[in-house]
């Protein structure tokens, strides 16, 4: 079983009036089975902590630690963080124009699994996959998430989430943009993966409503760069009735 | 057809003319010679040279070039169908393919001593020509001419290889019905200057299939026209430029429709990688289409695609389309360049994608297009192979 342990982590951008400081010691745990929704208005600095936890060379750690089966998470780059099994789904997946899906697809799980997949059983995986999320079979052939709608992009984030399998994957944002039936497409597809093994998610939304497709085991509601209170499945019900006033003394404008 | 443009704009008036049996030029009103003399010393601020580093020319504009050494041609795999003659100046076939629009070329024009002549007939087994450099510190002039025969279907591999500096005249003349595909090869050492035209001539049904791979070289400056001396003809001329710290890489292509019923698609790709401290990775490519009043039902496109890969990286891109008659089948031109972005590298390696790979992933796939037109597999993969090499070196 996996754990993912943040302590104290604070995390800061770099702005036009100097280092601007985002998060202000995140206390976390993830264990392997678990499944932790984090809640909290715009600018709170939810995704931050996504960006930050995969290694975006854009967010500097100022403090705290990661680590994940004890290992520290912070001295590895982004692709050792993925092969490690850390994953991110990204609220805006990046286009890569020029490379195929297929073509990027089979690098990636090449790069996790430390071996190139069998060819034969490879296609299979990931036409099985492809279908499971509603995907055309067209897809493998485009460039990585060129041209695709928001929903597409967001159905290819949960597509390498079941392809790669990693112990612990934070989705950030992955309902926004979501029509009903692309949020329970993809909802689906996310519980197929914590069904699948023994692994942790960390759910990152502004919304409730991808909480009533994928129970969360913890409900932890985020203000002002940190965690400000934590509960069961029942926390979001509450948040859904009276929001994040309650919460937004603490919280500042913080992207 | 009909010799009279109707709605034709005032302005555009004049290129009626051009439906005449002598076709007026027009982007197309460049001048032409095959007399060096008749040009004057470019000083590096003329249009067709604004782009180019004079300096690094080794004289070949300014006749400072003795153009006294030899550029060897050899030619492997010529069976049944291939003849292959060297030929003196006086050959009376010189010069059907084109005449030189630039002082280099008419440089080329008036110094080479003896010109080699391949000529294609049947369906020969594919051909390669190597043309060597004359030597490190050396000019040289040379000369060649394919030519293929009523409806011969030939492949011909043009490899340029070796140091120095080389001014040249490429011809290509197809004969009616005939269908050839031509791989060109750039890949000198890294003092390497070469200043090319080429002049692709096609008959009445021709067939062309060009493709480009530019790799080596200090400065590469390839000229490519096409003209159809009859309807019918189809040209598709693609190329790729992996342009890396201080290499020039210039691409000049004119398409010259003046014949109805033709066909021509263009598409080059590009990419850069610099380094700080030595001059820009630069790639030009300027891409005219001309569709002369008499060219109806033309069907063209132009399309150029640059990767900057890193900073110190220029990519120059100009396409222009000029069209003189309204009756056409289609014209278009595109030019995109974009950047490998640090978003791009961090996705892919957020997957557990290497950096290097990632970045090798993006060269290639951006490449891909290119390079599966070229259909002899062990050409195929050794350019893959010089690709992947490149970006080692260079490479993160």
């Amino acid at each position: 079983m996996s754990t993912l342990e943040i302590k104290d982590l604070h995390v800061s951008v770099a702005a036009e009036d100097g280092a601007k400081e985002i998060l202000r010691g995140v206390d976390l745990t993830i264990r392997g089975g678990e499944t932790h929704a984090i809640m909290g208005p715009n600018g709170s600095g939810k995704s931050t902590l996504a960006y930050a936890i995969a290694g975006h060379p854009k967010y500097e750690i100022t403090g705290g630690e990661v680590l994940l089966d004890g290992e520290d998470v912070l001295a590895m780059s982004v692709d050792e963080r993925a092969r490690a099994g850390l994953f991110l789904a990204m609220q805006y997946p990046v286009e890569v124009p020029g490379v195929s899906m297929a073509n990027f697809l089979r690098s990636a799980a090449t790069a996790v699994r430390g071996e190139a997949p069998k060819l034969r059983t490879w296609v299979k995986e990931v036409k099985g996959a492809m279908s499971e999320l509603d995907i055309d079979p067209d897809f493998a052939d485009r460039s990585v998430n060129e041209g695709f709608s928001g929903g597409e992009k967001k159905r290819h984030e949960v597509l390498q989430l079941s392809l790669l399998k990693p112990k612990i994957a934070v989705l950030d944002e992955t309902d926004s943009g979501l029509d009903v039936d692309a949020l329970r497409v993809v909802s689906q597809g996310v519980n197929r993966y914590r069904a699948a093994g023994d692994v942790g998610v960390l759910l990152i939304t502004h919304y409730t409503r991808i909480l009533k497709y994928i129970t969360p085991d913890v409900v932890h509601v985020f203000a002002g760069g940190r965690i400000v209170e934590s509960g069961g499945a029942d926390l979001a019900n509450e948040l859904e009735e009276n929001g994040y006033v309650k919460y937004g003394a603490g919280a500042e404008a913080a992207s | 057809m009909t010799d009279v443009v109707s709605g034709l704009a005032p302005e555009l008036a004049g290129a009626n003319r051009g439906a005449g049996l002598v076709p007026v030029a027009s982007a197309g009103e460049r001048f032409t010679s095959f007399d060096v003399d008749a040009f004057e010393v470019p000083g590096g601020r003329e249009e067709n040279w604004r782009f180019t580093p004079m300096k690094r020319l080794r004289g070949l504009h300014d006749g400072s070039a003795a153009l006294d050494g030899t550029a060897a041609v050899e030619v492997a795999g010529a069976g049944e169908g291939v003849t292959v003659e060297t030929v003196g100046r006086d050959d009376a076939r010189l010069g059907e393919g084109g005449t030189p629009a630039d002082r280099i070329a008419a440089a080329a024009w008036s110094a080479f001593r003896e010109a080699t002549v391949v000529t294609l007939d049947g369906t020969p087994e594919p051909v390669t020509i190597t043309v060597a450099g004359p030597g490190e510190g050396a000019t040289a002039a040379s000369h060649l001419q394919l030519r293929t025969k009523p409806h011969a279907e030939a492949t011909v591999v043009l490899e340029h290889r070796g140091s120095g500096a080389l001014a040249d005249n490429l011809e290509v003349v197809l004969a009616d019905g005939s269908r050839l595909t031509l791989v060109v090869t750039e890949e000198w050492a890294d003092d390497a200057v070469h200043v090319g035209a080429q002049h692709f001539s096609l008959g009445r049904d021709a067939t062309l299939r060009v493709t480009s791979v530019a790799l080596g070289g200090d400065l590469v400056r390839i000229s490519p026209t096409v003209s159809y001396r009859g309807p019918g003809g189809d040209a598709e001329l693609v190329g790729l430029g992996y342009a890396d710290a201080g290499q020039h890489l210039e691409q000049r292509l004119l398409v010259d429709h003046a014949v109805p019923n033709c066909t021509s698609n263009v598409l080059y790709k590009n990419a850069l990688q610099g380094k700080e401290g030595v001059p820009d990775a630069h790639t030009v490519w300027i891409g005219d289409v001309l569709i002369r009043a008499a060219a109806e039902n033309t069907q063209t496109f132009e399309f150029n695609r640059n990767l900057v890969l890193t900073q110190h990286a220029r990519a120059d891109s100009v396409p222009n389309l000029e069209i003189e008659t309204g009756e056409i089948a289609g014209a278009g031109h595109a030019s995109a360049t974009g950047r490998f972005d640090d978003e791009q590298l961090f996705y892919l390696q957020s997957r557990g994608i290497p950096e290097d790979v990632a970045r090798r992933l993006v060269v290639r796939g951006f490449f891909g297009e290119i390079l599966s037109r070229i259909t002899l597999p062990e050409l195929r993969e050794r350019l893959e192979a010089a690709i992947e090499a490149e970006l080692a070196v260079t490479g993160a």
